[in-house]
């Protein structure tokens, strides 16, 4: 937690570049596909559960502990869960051979 | 500056490669064809990213031993539990309750954001002389109210969407008075906790009252207006992910957190664009609520012409060209797969079939699409508004399947609450069928003047049966 003011200013950066990448990139998806665009962004945060693990690193003492298994447990649910589902989703979308 | 050693500096290219396949993932979904690729490739960068985190942080923490990360234990447990849950979840549930599914996992990301930002203020505040950082406190407050809100409001938007609570809007007595208060609070406690005691049990209040606010902020939104508030709280999670990030330093997270975060915004904007409403309206505007009980009343006096299955089969079967409109009702039916073998009899007899896909029809955008695809329907037969809207004039047939306020031409005039939201012009078609479960309005309450239109014919019944009984009438045509 030592931030120092070069690392504060590039996160900032990022961040505002972050926000116009994801501005422009889903602009660009078709109404049809905005319900496996939900899912496969909400999929995408599931990299909180790299926080967790972190959390978990340096867990001492039963609160802390608890409190990081607890975050594993439900970013895990999240990244594991939201790709899946995903996934099943965007496997209807394949095109059939034959088909017309 | 710190010298890096060799491992951090590592970790800073597998979170660019981690973060280069998030953006991939979501830039190909542009098209169906890529979309998948795409999501797996997502998945790809993202198993590289936890694993690299497990097996090397120590390394890439100079003060500890090498070795694999301690407390490792915690990890695989969890792991393997959250893996197992969501996988089952995601494998089990039908495609109609999509959009509950998505929720949840939204509120599990937000709960474990929260958690984080929980975690690591208690670990500092603990361990800390004099106040810490401004930054780091704001990001961890900030990661965990807006985790706090993404976790329960994606509960009761679950809830709503699963009918365990009560679809309705449900305002409390004096809502915005409760929410103002429940924000104050959060503002001064905040404040507090930032600039004059990093104090643990006030930190903890706050994320109690945080907890509350996606509650008592999600209750009075109606179940129409649900899948809008979970595209909402997903940007919520992008966002307090990104928090998190920063609490942590961990460039993943912000640049991931960030993409979602502002993906989900517009998302959200395009959702209620699609509506014609604001985002204010949606959450705010308790929709639904007033309209319900005088349209009840009114469609009683409506004289609508009933029709049967065999009729409409002989309509369509010698038609040139069927419109299909399906809506929620065709969802809630199943009754995708009896649709499609409907339009398989009709195309074999050389009728043209497409398929007019609203925006919002049924709970979600690209809901009905996703159900359709589930039973083959090929995606070109899939039509969006404004490429179909023109159709429907030289059309035979149009065939509305369980869709009321995507079709109800009172969006056209002043005065109604769905005034002015784009609509398919079904009332152009020759003749117009209309399959519809009971005699009830729609999702929002508004009385459809569609239905008792000259050219309007009602088949009343689950659509499921409807359906089988249009193919059966199809097959004799």
């Amino acid at each position: 937690m030592e931030l120092t003011a070069f690392e504060l200013l590039s996160a900032l950066f990022i961040l505002v570049l972050a926000a116009f990448v994801g501005y422009e990139v889903v602009s660009k998806v078709p109404t049809m596909l905005h319900t496996p665009l939900m899912s496969g962004a909400n999929a995408v945060h599931g990299v909180i559960v790299v926080g967790a693990m972190l959390v978990a690193a340096t867990s001492e003492g039963p609160v802390r502990i608890a409190l990081a298994l607890i975050g594993v447990i439900l970013g895990t649910i999240n990244v594991v869960g939201g790709f899946v589902v995903t996934d099943r989703m965007l496997e209807m979308f394949k095109k059939r051979p034959g088909e017309r | 500056m710190d010298e890096l050693n060799i491992w951090q500096i590592a970790t800073f290219f597998v979170w660019l490669v981690g973060s280069v396949t998030f953006i991939l993932a979501l830039k190909f979904l542009a098209s169906p064809k890529t979309a998948r690729t795409g999501n797996l490739l997502g998945a790809g960068g993202m198993a590289v990213v936890i694993a690299w985190t497990f097996l090397t942080y120590d390394l890439a923490s100079p003060e500890s031993e090498p070795g694999m990360l301690s407390n490792w234990w915690i990890i695989l447990v969890g792991g393997v539990i959250g893996a197992v849950a969501g996988t089952l979840g995601a494998r089990r549930v039908p495609m109609t309750a999509m959009p509950q599914m998505v929720a949840i996992f939204n509120g599990a990301g937000g709960g474990a954001a929260a958690v984080v930002a929980i975690a690591e203020f208690l670990e500092f505040a603990d361990h800390g002389e004099g106040l810490l950082p401004l930054p780091f406190v704001i990001a961890s407050l900030l990661g965990a109210v807006i985790g706090g809100v993404a976790l329960t409001g994606s509960v009761v938007a679950f809830g709503k969407l699963q009918g365990i609570v009560t679809a309705r809007p449900y305002m409390l007595p004096g809502q915005q008075l409760i929410t103002g208060a429940l924000f104050l609070t959060m503002l001064l406690i905040g404040v507090y906790v930032a600039g004059f005691e990093n104090s643990i049990p006030l930190f903890l209040v706050f994320c109690a009252i945080a907890l509350v606010a996606g509650v008592v902020l999600t209750m009075p939104i109606g179940g129409a207006d649900m899948p809008v508030v979970v595209s909402l709280l997903n940007s919520y999670t992008g966002i307090a992910v990104a928090a998190s990030g920063f609490v942590l330093s961990n460039y993943a997270l912000l640049i991931a957190g960030t993409l979602v975060g502002a993906s989900g915004a517009i998302l959200t904007q395009l959702m209620t664009k699609a509506m014609n409403r604001s985002l204010f309206n949606v959450l705010f505007a308790g929709f639904g609520t007033a309209g319900g009980a005088a349209a009840a009343g009114e469609e009683g006096e409506e004289q609508l012409r009933e029709t049967n299955a065999e009729d409409v089969a002989v309509l369509m079967a010698y038609g040139k060209r069927v419109i299909i409109v399906p809506g929620y009702g065709m969802a809630v039916a199943q009754a995708q797969g009896p649709v499609r073998e409907l339009m398989d009899l009709l195309v074999a007899k050389g009728v043209d079939v497409q398929f007019a896909i609203h925006p919002v029809a049924g709970r979600m955008p690209g809901h009905m699409n996703v159900l359709l695809a589930e039973a083959n329907v090929p995606y070109d037969r899939l039509k969006e508004m404004d490429e179909i809207n023109d159709d429907f004039a030289d059309t035979d047939v149009a065939l509305v399947i369980g869709a009321n306020d995507v079709v109800n031409p009172s969006a056209r005039e002043e005065g109604s609450p769905i005034s002015g939201m784009p609509i398919l012009n079904v009332d152009a078609a020759q003749n117009i069928v209309v399959l519809k479960r009971g005699r009830g309005t729609g999702f929002a309450g508004i009385p459809n003047p569609l239905f008792s239109n000259e050219k309007t014919a009602m088949l009343f019944g689950d659509a499921k049966p409807s359906i089988e009984a249009l193919v059966q009438g199809v097959k004799q045509a």
